[in-house]
């Protein structure tokens, strides 16, 4: 199936706080269809969460700002929807997991009221059904029925983020936004978790977008491929395009010379000097022109374009031809 | 063979905790030799932290002996000590965390001079600092910034510059880089290596990450519930490895390449308990699919299999 239902355009989203003016999102646009899973990469202060908290229209009152674009989500732009439907999209069809799971629970109820409450709340199951099905939904996310009665914090880290989990499907949602759901946890936890989520997404056919600064995990894991820094995807395209030989934008080959290898010898890493800018006070012209080896006289004046070819786009004047 | 810079001898720390006790370190036995860097890895309660701190005497061991060239200095007396510390240094994950917020760049460098009086005078105090800050690539206009001004990466080279400023032999690395993103965390490695090898120091690099580990060690101890369980050098750690925890630990790294998704993982179930009263045997038995009887039989003691390679299994 490809049937491209949540597509964001030109979204840009800005911090308006007291002191500053803080442009977390420049003008991004990328698409999912049913069934694929979307990876954004970037570091920290990419503009990750702030892209994931836009879609669930979460962003900090008052201070996050949506200044520009949209996210039609099954044909509706969501920017344009009030509060009563969003909620209603919120629970039903696009789920979210954080990285720290106690965001998401509640520590004076059992994981088992938790499951319950967020099944009664999206109709999923009669009244009478609730309590078998909460025992079922644990199962299926590999936590022992017998652990309903329990509390939050009678859990260990990678339990926490199987009950996160286990709310986040209760409600059957078509969307999953995972943001570093697994970054807080040990490897062996990981790779059980990534493991789980892995196999409900397909036998659920839900999409998801899973948010990471792991290319390890985006490799494991994803479809497609989104690269952020500050603020803009600079550059997406398939898991093939991505992570084969071709042209790539200077910050993806940093990114991926900075990982130490598993495979090779001990050497020196080759880090991407200097810092991501601060968004206050973002560079004119192309955003990662102070970093990067390749830079050009009109990378410090005009912004680049997108080059695109087939499945694959980079924002860098490198290929402006 | 040379005389190990450090080395430890059945060194033991337990917590008494209301529910028993805790074998943090438990039985640990390791040596470095000097300019080398022995990287310690497992996961999160295994143990590397307090063993750290053992080694540096920040903590008390219950049991077993710190050797520093050969002397043990869980003998050493108070003023002993305090010479010794000079040397044994450690860097902190969290620089933040560790930096005192109020003070200036200088002022937290400084800091190490004043409570050690009489390694330089005043006069000299400042242009030290100015010279270890350049030394750790801090520039100079940094001088008298806050830590909150200031990135991580850039926070733990202040962390690595008071590390350095008593010029130590030996240096506790206690996951200097993993609060710290990939491009950054690949400039503090460089900066330590390189480090290293222009003062000759000698590293005890604990982490949970073992591609880090990697390149950055001479030789790894892998660590479970408080024992070392696996004890090669680098290469052949992750070209041979033989525990099945280390080789656990291995496959569930995601690998960023394709087919990553194709790759037959061995995935180990259950969790990391607490070593709270721990029964005989392998540790790593109740989630290991190679267990038998005879794990949980006795102790099981490191052994050498093939030269340096040592491992603490019942299969070998
Ligand atoms: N509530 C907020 N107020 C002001 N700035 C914020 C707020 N939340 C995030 N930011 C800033 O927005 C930028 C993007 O942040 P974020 O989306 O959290 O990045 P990521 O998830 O990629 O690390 C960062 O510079 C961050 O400091
Ligand atoms: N002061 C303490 N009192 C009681 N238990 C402790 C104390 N410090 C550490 N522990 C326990 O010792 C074990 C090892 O901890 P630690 O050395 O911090 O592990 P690591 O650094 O590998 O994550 C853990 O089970 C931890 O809970
Ligand atoms: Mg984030
Ligand atoms: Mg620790």
């Amino acid at each position: 199936m490809s049937e491209k239902f949540l597509e964001i355009k030109d979204l840009a989203v800005t911090y308006e706080t007291d002191e500053e003016n803080v442009n977390a999102v420049n003008s991004i646009s990328f698409s999912l269809n049913k069934g694929e899973t979307l990876g954004i990469v970037g570091e920290t202060g990419a503009g990750k969460t702030t892209t994931a908290l836009s879609i669930m229209q979460l962003l900090p009152k008052e201070v996050g700002k949506i200044k520009n674009g949209s996210i039609i989500f099954n044909d509706e732009n969501l920017l344009e929807k009030n509060s009563h439907y969003l909620r209603q999209i919120r629970g039903e069809k696009i789920s979210m997991i954080f990285q720290d799971p106690m965001t998401s629970l509640n520590p004076v109820l059992t994981v088992g009221e938790q499951i319950g409450e967020a099944l009664e709340l999206h109709n999923k199951a009669k009244k009478e059904n609730i309590n078998q099905r909460v025992g079922e939904i644990m199962e299926l996310v590999g936590i022992p029925a017998a652990r309903k009665s329990e509390y939050p914090h009678q859990f260990s880290g990678g339990m926490k983020q199987r009950v996160v989990i286990a709310i986040a499907l209760a409600c059957e949602p078509e969307l999953i936004i995972a943001d570093e759901p697994t970054t807080a946890l040990d490897v062996t936890i990981q790779a059980q978790v990534l493991d789980l989520m892995d196999e409900l997404k397909n036998t659920l056919n839900t999409s998801m977008i899973m948010i990471t600064h792991d290319l390890g995990i985006v490799a494991q894991t994803c479809d497609k491929v989104a690269i952020m820094y500050a603020g803009e995807i600079i550059e997406s395209g398939t898991l093939e395009d991505i992570f084969s030989e071709g042209n790539h934008h200077p910050y993806t080959v940093g990114l991926f010379n900075s990982i130490p290898k598993l495979n090779d010898k001990k050497t020196r890493l080759e880090p991407i000097d200097g810092l991501m800018p601060d968004p206050t006070n973002l560079p004119k012209g192309c955003k990662f022109h102070p970093r990067c080896l390749h830079c050009m006289k009109k990378c410090k004046m005009e912004e680049p374009k997108v080059y695109k070819k087939g499945t694959k786009t980079i924002r860098c004047h490198l290929y402006d031809n | 063979m040379s005389q190990p810079l450090i080395q430890t001898k059945n060194l033991k720390k337990y917590f008494n905790t209301s529910k028993g006790l805790l074998h943090a370190v438990d039985n640990v036995n390791l040596s470095i030799n000097k300019g080398k860097t022995l990287g310690v890895v497992g996961e999160s309660g295994c143990g590397k932290s307090t063993l750290g701190r053992v080694v540096l005497r920040l903590l008390d061991a219950t049991e077993g002996e710190v050797l520093y060239k050969g002397d043990n200095i869980l003998e050493y007396g108070k003023k002993d000590m305090k010479e010794l510390k000079k040397k044994l240094q450690i860097i902190f994950q969290d620089p933040y965390a560790s930096l005192n917020p109020r003070m200036t760049v200088a002022q937290i460098i400084e800091e190490v001079f004043i409570v050690n009086k009489g390694i330089i005078s005043k006069k000299q105090m400042r242009n030290r600092t100015k010279e270890l800050m350049e030394t750790v690539g801090l520039a100079n206009r940094l001088i008298n910034a806050y830590p909150h001004e200031l990135d991580g990466g850039r926070r733990q080279r202040i962390g690595v510059a008071r590390a350095l400023a008593l010029e130590p032999d030996f240096i506790v690395c206690d996951e200097p880089v993993s609060a710290l993103d990939v491009s950054i965390q690949a400039q503090i490695l460089n900066l330590m290596m390189d480090l290293q090898e222009e003062k000759n120091l000698t590293y005890m690099f604990i982490t949970h990450d073992l591609s880090v580990v990697k390149h950055i060690s001479n030789e790894i101890a892998v660590m479970y519930l408080g024992q070392c369980v696996e004890k090669v050098s680098s290469d052949e750690l992750f070209q041979n490895p033989l525990h099945p925890y280390t080789k656990a630990l291995l496959s569930a790294i995601p690998i960023p390449e394709l087919g990553a998704k194709n790759r037959k993982r061995d995935i180990i179930e259950g969790e990391i308990t607490s070593p709270i009263n721990p029964k005989p045997g392998c540790r790593f038995s109740a989630r290991c699919k190679y267990s038998t009887s005879k794990c949980s039989a006795n102790d099981i003691p490191l052994k050498e299999v093939s030269k340096g390679h040592y491992v603490a299994c019942v299969l070998y």
